[in-house]
């Protein structure tokens, strides 16, 4: 059994489903993300777990025991909350000490689990400051170090690094992936950034109007989408779809309009003429100048049309003479050259039949 | 003028401006006010006219400036005394504002945003109608016929005690010292607590404080500037008040304010009476400045001018 098992959760605000017959479960010790965009519902389910919320139905089990009827200050679960909600009238130590001191912690024992949890968010010295003397990300760490100075059984991160800079918000992924992994407690983490989910999380829900689109790993979301929404929702993606043309040996042949049959290797056995979509990512295209020399499953002739580029990789948008917008990306590898095509440039665009992957719909 | 080197006509402009604004009311309140205060200065080291006002500061080609009001006032401890009773009244009216404020001053900062404006204007309703008018109605209210003072006294001689007068008592001056004074805590109160963050009581929910925790650890610390705004705008006027215990108290409950207004109107002792008002104004800055110092110390944490500097 799982550490937290949520079971058919539902949370309606008024004619709005918020949450529908949500069911996941979460392991003990586990980097678990909800991902979604805004309005999925992956905060209040968060709020639902903390306490702040109530469902309408469904049960949420900690260790096997109903949450239902405990307060927020009765679970064993922490928040970090996005705006960090430090108290501005007690110093970083005051705010650290504050969940200690409701727990009844002795007094002798105070400072050292203090000066432990600083230590943890490598906040060591800044115990008298006041929160308005420290940066964004020192409040956060403030904030993580108060809500796991009591070593709870859960902590629940809401958007946490939403206000830091884009530099600063790496470093902190980096620190928030070794501090889970060095005090073993479980992280539910809601975010609206797919590259934050992939690289923090070792399993990730997505979520998509109050409904669980996908659970996976990261790489298994990534490469294996289950439904079109996640496939557009994670990462960059071509999505041609059509009816089924043809199956047979594992392959199926979508008669992609405006661009021609598209060959993907798939399980699924659709008959001729079911819609299907198959998603491909940029960078499993082949581009190149010339007519390649091998027979490639797909091949496609075009012009650049446009172009993006960003430092190590180029993105490419080639036009096909049936009007379709392929997206190709390719790393700027060859020395010598900024990079390989311009727009307007002739190119040929190529993948194999297991390059793509086929979404049923 | 930050050191940045500005046109010297420009600079002279916007001081020339800036005198015709502040210039009015520096003016309005020198004359009424500074120049009165000396004046006052002045009377309380003078002597008494023989029928009321001052002796002429003149007497025989030498100047009459003496201490002997000052004597008095330190030498007949009848003043002091009724001075320390009106620093209780004043106390107690504070106390009991902000203790009947507090929950009110909450009730209208959670309210929803329509209801608010309304609310408000219910506080400050009696400031429509005349102080003295007010204070009369309290006479009714506690009148020995009044539906209140028989109810009182009919519990009372139920368990076989003799009958209270509610009216020209302490209680009835205190009662209404509270009720003259309650807009002055309720505004600066919900100024404060209107500015609260929920998701502070959120985040002290989530780490475990139940409500009353809730209360005392984080929104009651975090009212302070407003307790202390509200607490100095009812104990200063409630120090010094006349009207109230003139109009409700009983001859035990004359306070300085009464004995100040005697001093000039009856007794005609206008030196003294001026001694006590200096004693009045002194006293009252000097428990401002302790309660702003006791502020500093137990708040410690950002003021607002040092949240600016930050």
């Amino acid at each position: 059994m799982a550490l937290l098992e949520i079971e058919n959760v539902t949370r309606r605000f008024g004619a709005f489903t918020a949450v529908d017959k949500v069911s996941i479960g979460i392991e003990a010790g586990e980097f678990f993300t909800l991902l979604g965009p805004s309005g999925c519902g992956k905060t209040t389910l968060l709020r639902m777990i903390a306490g702040f919320d109530l469902p309408d139905g469904g049960r949420i089990l900690l260790n096997g025991a109903d949450l239902a009827g405990r307060p927020p200050e009765q679970r064993p679960v922490r928040t970090v909350f996005q705006s960090y909600a430090l108290f501005p009238h007690m110093t970083v130590e005051g705010n650290v000490a504050f969940p200690l001191q409701m727990a009844k912690t002795p007094a002798v024992e105070i400072p050292a689990k203090i000066a432990a949890a600083l230590e943890d968010v490598r906040l060591v010295g800044f115990g008298k400051r006041y929160p308005h003397e420290l940066s964004g990300g020192q409040k956060q760490r403030v904030a993580i170090g108060r809500a796991l100075v009591t070593h709870p059984t859960m902590l629940l991160l809401d958007e946490p690094l939403a206000a830091l800079d884009a530099k600063l918000r790496e470093e902190m992924q980096l620190e928030l992936i070794n501090l889970q992994k060095e005090v073993g407690i479980t992280f539910v983490y809601v975010t609206h950034d797919q590259t934050e989910a992939l690289a923090l999380s070792h399993r990730i829900a997505v979520m998509n109007k109050g409904r669980v689109e996908q659970l996976d790993e990261p790489s298994k979301i990534y490469s294996f989408p289950k439904t079109r929404f996640v496939a557009d929702f994670i990462g960059q993606c071509n999505l041609f779809s059509g009816p089924v043309a043809a199956g047979g040996y594992g392959v199926v042949t979508l008669d992609v309009p405006a661009l021609g049959p598209v060959r993907v290797a798939t399980a699924s056995k659709l008959p001729p003429g079911s819609p299907g979509t198959i998603a491909l990512r940029p960078e499993k295209i082949r581009i190149q100048a010339d007519a390649p020399i091998d027979t490639p499953d797909n091949h496609y002739r075009g012009t650049v049309a446009d172009l993006l580029y960003m430092g190590d990789v180029t993105v490419y948008k080639v036009a096909t003479p049936g009007g379709m917008r392929v997206e190709a990306l390719l790393a700027n590898s060859q020395s010598g050259r900024a990079k390989f095509f311009e727009v307007g440039d002739a190119v040929d665009v190529s993948w194999s039949v297991d390059a793509g992957h086929f979404i049923e719909e | 003028m930050n050191g940045k080197p500005k046109p010297v006509a420009a600079a002279t402009g916007s001081r020339f401006g800036r005198w015709l604004v502040s210039g009015p009311p520096l003016v309005y309140l020198l004359l009424f006010f500074a120049i009165p205060s000396l004046i006052m200065v002045l009377a309380s080291f003078r002597t008494p006219g023989e029928f009321g006002g001052l002796a002429p500061l003149f007497e025989g080609g030498r100047l009459d400036l003496n201490l002997d009001s000052y004597a008095r006032f330190f030498s007949e401890t009848i003043y002091a005394q009724i001075f320390l009773k009106s620093v209780w009244y004043a106390l107690f009216t504070t106390l009991f504002c902000l203790v009947l404020a507090y929950p009110l001053a909450t009730l209208i900062a959670k309210s929803p945003k329509r209801f608010r404006d309304l609310l408000l204007l219910l506080v400050i309703l009696p400031f429509w109608s005349n102080f003295l008018i007010r204070v009369y109605a309290w006479m009714i209210i506690l009148g020995p016929n009044a539906a209140l003072a028989r109810t009182v006294n009919g519990v009372l001689a139920w368990f076989g005690h003799e009958p209270v007068p509610l009216l020209f008592s302490s209680f009835a001056v205190l009662v209404c010292l509270v009720y003259v004074h309650l807009p002055f805590m309720v505004l600066p109160l919900y100024a404060n607590l209107e500015k609260h963050d929920q998701a502070l009581l959120d985040a002290a929910q989530d780490l475990g404080a139940n409500a009353w925790q809730r209360f005392w650890r984080i929104t009651f610390p975090l009212s302070l500037p407003g307790v202390y705004a509200g607490a100095a705008l009812v104990f200063i006027p409630a120090l010094g008040i006349f009207a109230i215990p003139d109009i409700l108290g009983g001859p035990e409950d004359s306070l300085i304010g009464n004995v100040i207004k005697q001093q000039f109107l009856e007794t005609r002792d206008w030196p003294f009476g001026s001694v006590l008002s200096i004693v009045l104004t002194v006293a009252a800055l000097a428990l401002a400045g302790l309660a702003a110092w006791v502020a500093r110390g137990r708040l410690g944490a950002p003021s607002s001018t040092r949240e600016a500097r930050a």
